[in-house]
Order: structure tokens, then C-alpha cells, then sequence
């Protein structure tokens, strides 16, 4: 149910995540976070199978600092991504796999802005732009026709405000609120969380200024 | 002697020596109570798959002969709020049907600053409850100091975790005040594990959720707090079968655990009835 968006722009990364943490059909809170910060520029945004999710970023997020300590440099964000993929191949293939999809995102000062897409079947790809989970299914078109080469971190949160809206109106879950990341070269930073409170004003005001125009 | 061992005879059991008996069942003893040694080596269930196949081994009960019905059903809420932090529970504990007792305790006291509350399995709960005490109080004997409700839930979370698809049942909130001032975390047997304001737990949560979400403030007085824990579970246990008996009330404060009230829901359902008229 719950959903996972990613955009790389040309020298950003921007993740957005629901913030719905639920137990059976009950929300037990709706202002978790699901993006965990894993290293100065890299940032995963996890959603899965309830305990999974967390006890795996932590997995990760511990062990690249353990490998920070040991080598004195920090891992890439493809290396981060290759990393991630092969512990879950591994756990895939035990007794005790993790149920979870994530977005890593990170920048690479030589490489510059990556996105990964990793699930839990330890598929992982690098992508421009991409959605997981319910909400994913209502993104992708949106992501499609808005996305381009050029895009500002302005567009991209604004692209990131049409798939919310979308997920509000049609999917039949309530996810109320978004966070949202960006990371570039100056590392990883919280922008203003995406809510429907917020959405409903903006398409409130847009549609009156329509209202007057029709007039 | 040759014969008998071609015909196998000298593996039958009743060929073994009395010595042999006596080693096989001492190990499978051992194996059986090796968690009174070390808590977290538990014995598995003597099945495979224990999350599909407990349900059906319960399912087919009656045909089986095999019928197994753990302790279920419960009603715990706890909220924080400007006061601390507030908890209340029932007191039922249902076996399907059957109802096991009605005086139980759904709030165990971790420590003089900590509580716990009980939801799910019995069993589990009561069992894991009493090694995380143990471990709370290692944690303060070691580092002199008394453990946070973080680190506690986490000990608890990493358990989950380690037996998670084992068949383990429980839906806990800890509660407590450390440095960071209240605290209140809810840890379930899927390893989930999370701070928060207000959270319910248990067959009759829905029905608390409703009531304590619609009187829910930050800015609530201790005796406001108190009556909407109460008023909360009273509901849950009017609705919820499987809730009832005595609804108790704990409230933590930075001088630690107080119990408010245990007051039988009966009497608050003759109260409650006697304030609507």
C-alpha cells in the first residue's frame, strides 16, 4: 500500500515516500519517515514489509559506516546500490528474506546524481525517474510526460505534487502525507513535506483562478 | 547375535540399553528447556512454515483431536501527553471462546520507571516481557544507569525480528521517562517498531482508537488523561467480545509509575449509563 517515488535530475536526486505506518487495516501513525539518511550524500527511501524495512536500512546504513571507519573513504552511491542488491540477493536465497523495495539516491562527486532501483526480488537498475508500490501504478504516466532532461529541483518537486495528488485521488488508501528529499553536491536535505491539506489549498486556488477566467 | 542384526531387531527401541534410554531422553530434555539456560534459544514448533501451519493445525482441531487455543484478545491504549505518559488496558484473556481469566495483568512494570503492556499472545507476551526486565536490569547494572525506552524497544524489536516467521504473536507499547524526557514506543511481533503520541493495540483497538482520537489533546489535565484512557477502554471492552473485566490505568511521570485505578468495567457501564440520563 505503500508507495516510494524517485527523480534524477541533471545534478540532483529528489526521493519522496508516504509517511503511513500501518498494522493490519488500522494507521498507526501517519508522520513516519521512510527515508533514512545512509551516508553524507546517500539516501534510501524504503517501504515493505513492516519490521523489514527498518531493520534492513539500518543493516546497510551500519555497514557502509563500518566501511567508512575501516577503509577512510566513504562507499559510492553505486557501489552503496551494488551492495544493497547483493545482501538482499542473499537473504533472497535463506531463510529469512527481506520483503523490501527501496530507491537509493545519491550523489557521486565525480559521477554525479544516481538513482537505483532495488526490490525485494534483489532486481536493481539505475533509472531517471521511478515509483514503487501502489501509488507507483499512478505515478509512472505522470512521470512520464512531465519528466525531461533539463529539470530543475523546482520542476521536479512540482512533478513529485502532481503524483501525490494522482495517489489521492485515485487510489483508494489514504496516504496523507509525503516526505521529500533532495540530494546533491551539498549533500542531503529535507524540503517541505507534500500533504493533502496543502495540495487541496493549491488546487483550490488554481481552480478558482480558473473559476474567474471562465467568467 | 548375527540374525538380529540382519533382521535390524537391534535397532528397535526395546533392544536398546536402559543407559542409552536414559541419555536420549536427557537430551531431548535438554533441548526442550535449554531457553531456562539462555532465554532466546527456544525449542521450534515441531512443524515447518509455523505462520500457515499453526492456522491450520488449530483449524482442523476437531477432527484432530488437537486442539490448541493460545490466550488472545485485548484492548491496550497508551497516549503521551503534557502530563507524561498515559496507559490503560483491560483485564480479559480469551482462549477462542473460552474466557481464561478476567483479572489479569496487561501492564507489566519493567522497572521503576518503565511499563509494558501486553497484546496478542499471552504466552509470547508474558514470556518476552520478562526477558526484556531481565535484560533492562543487566542494561542498569552495567552501565549504571537506567535504560531509555528506545533502547528497551529496540532489545524488544531485534527479538521480534530474530523470531519473526516463527509464529510469534505480540503487540506491545512501551512506556517510560528517561533524559529524553516521556516515551512511548509500540513494537509488534513483525518487528515494527516506532515512537508516537497515541497508539492502541489489541482485538478492541478500533473501538478505543475512536473514542480516544476524538478526545485526544496534547494539553489534557492528569484527571482529563485518566478519564479518556478509562472512558477509551470501557468502550472497547463494551463492544469487543473479547475484551472486559477490569480496566486499569497507569500513568509515568518523570518520578516514575503511578496506577490510577483498576475499576471493573461493570461499574463504569452503570456510571457512564448513570451520567447520560
Amino acid at each position: 500500500m505503500e508507495t516510494v517515488i524517485g527523480i534524477r535530475g541533471p545534478d540532483f536526486v529528489m526521493l519522496a515516500a508516504d509517511c503511513v505506518q500501518a498494522s493490519s487495516i488500522v494507521v498507526m501513525k501517519s508522520d513516519h519517515n521512510k527515508i533514512h539518511k545512509i551516508a553524507d550524500k546517500i539516501a534510501m527511501a524504503t517501504i515493505g514489509d513492516a519490521g523489514d524495512s527498518n531493520q534492513f536500512t539500518e543493516f546497510i546504513s551500519k555497514n557502509l559506516a563500518l566501511y567508512k571507519m575501516r577503509n577512510g573513504y566513504e562507499l559510492s552511491p553505486k557501489a552503496a546500490a551494488h551492495f544493497t542488491r547483493r545482501n538482499l540477493a542473499d537473504y533472497l536465497r535463506s531463510r529469512t528474506p527481506y520483503q523490501v523495495n527501496m530507491f537509493l539516491g545519491g550523489f557521486d562527486d565525480k559521477e554525479g546524481p544516481e538513482l537505483h532501483f532495488i526490490d525485494y526480488l534483489a532486481n536493481a537498475k539505475s533509472l531517471p525517474f521511478g515509483a514503487q508500490g501502489y501509488g507507483g501504478y499512478f505515478s509512472a504516466s505522470i512521470l512520464d510526460r512531465y519528466y525531461h532532461d533539463k529539470l530543475t529541483e523546482a520542476e521536479s518537486y512540482e512533478i513529485l505534487k502532481k503524483c501525490v495528488a494522482e495517489i489521492q485521488k485515485r487510489l483508494i488508501v489514504n496516504l496523507k502525507n509525503f516526505n521529500v528529499v533532495v540530494i546533491d553536491k551539498n549533500g542531503i536535505k529535507n524540503l517541505e513535506p507534500i500533504t493533502s491539506v496543502k495540495l487541496d489549498a493549491a488546487i483550490a486556488a488554481a481552480q478558482g483562478a480558473q473559476g474567474v477566467r471562465a467568467h | 547375535m548375527a540374525l538380529q542384526e540382519i533382521c535390524g531387531l537391534s535397532d528397535a527401541p526395546y533392544m536398546k540399553s536402559r543407559t542409552h534410554f536414559l541419555k536420549s531422553t536427557e537430551e531431548e530434555m535438554k533441548n526442550s528447556t535449554s531457553n531456562i539456560e539462555n532465554c532466546y534459544s527456544l525449542s521450534a514448533p515441531p512443524f515447518e512454515n509455523p505462520m500457515q501451519n499453526l492456522n491450520a493445525i488449530q483449524q482442523h482441531g476437531e477432527k484432530s483431536g488437537i486442539k490448541i487455543d493460545f490466550d488472545h484478545g485485548t484492548t491496550t491504549l497508551g497516549f503521551k501527553y503534557q502530563g507524561g505518559v498515559l496507559l490503560a488496558v483491560d483485564s480479559r484473556a480469551t482462549g477462542g471462546q473460552f474466557i481464561g481469566s478476567q483479572s489479569m495483568k496487561k501492564i507489566v512494570e519493567i522497572n521503576d520507571y518503565m511499563l509494558g503492556t501486553l497484546a496478542g499472545g499471552a504466552a509470547d507476551c508474558v514470556y518476552w516481557d520478562r526477558v526484556l526486565t531481565q535484560e533492562c536490569r543487566l542494561h542498569e547494572l552495567r552501565n549504571k544507569e537506567r535504560i531509555s525506552v528506545a533502547a528497551a524497544s529496540k532489545i524488544m524489536a531485534n527479538i521480534a525480528h530474530e523470531f519473526k516467521g516463527m509464529g510469534l504473536s505480540m503487540g506491545m507499547m512501551l512506556a517510560g521517562y528517561d533524559k529524553r524526557g516521556p516515551g512511548l514506543y509500540y513494537v509488534d511481533n513483525d518487528a515494527q517498531r516506532t515512537p508516537g503520541n497515541v497508539f492502541s493495540v489489541g482485538s478492541g483497538s478500533i473501538y478505543a482508537f475512536g473514542v480516544l482520537d476524538s478526545g485526544y489533546r496534547w494539553d489534557l489535565t492528569d484527571e482529563e488523561a485518566q478519564e479518556l484512557g478509562r472512558r477509551a477502554i470501557y468502550h472497547a471492552t463494551f463492544r469487543d467480545a473479547y475484551s472486559g473485566g477490569i480496566v486499569r490505568v497507569y500513568q509515568v511521570t518523570k518520578d516514575g509509575w503511578i496506577n490510577i485505578s483498576n475499576t471493573d468495567c461493570m461499574e463504569l457501564h452503570y456510571k457512564y449509563a448513570e451520567e447520560k440520563k
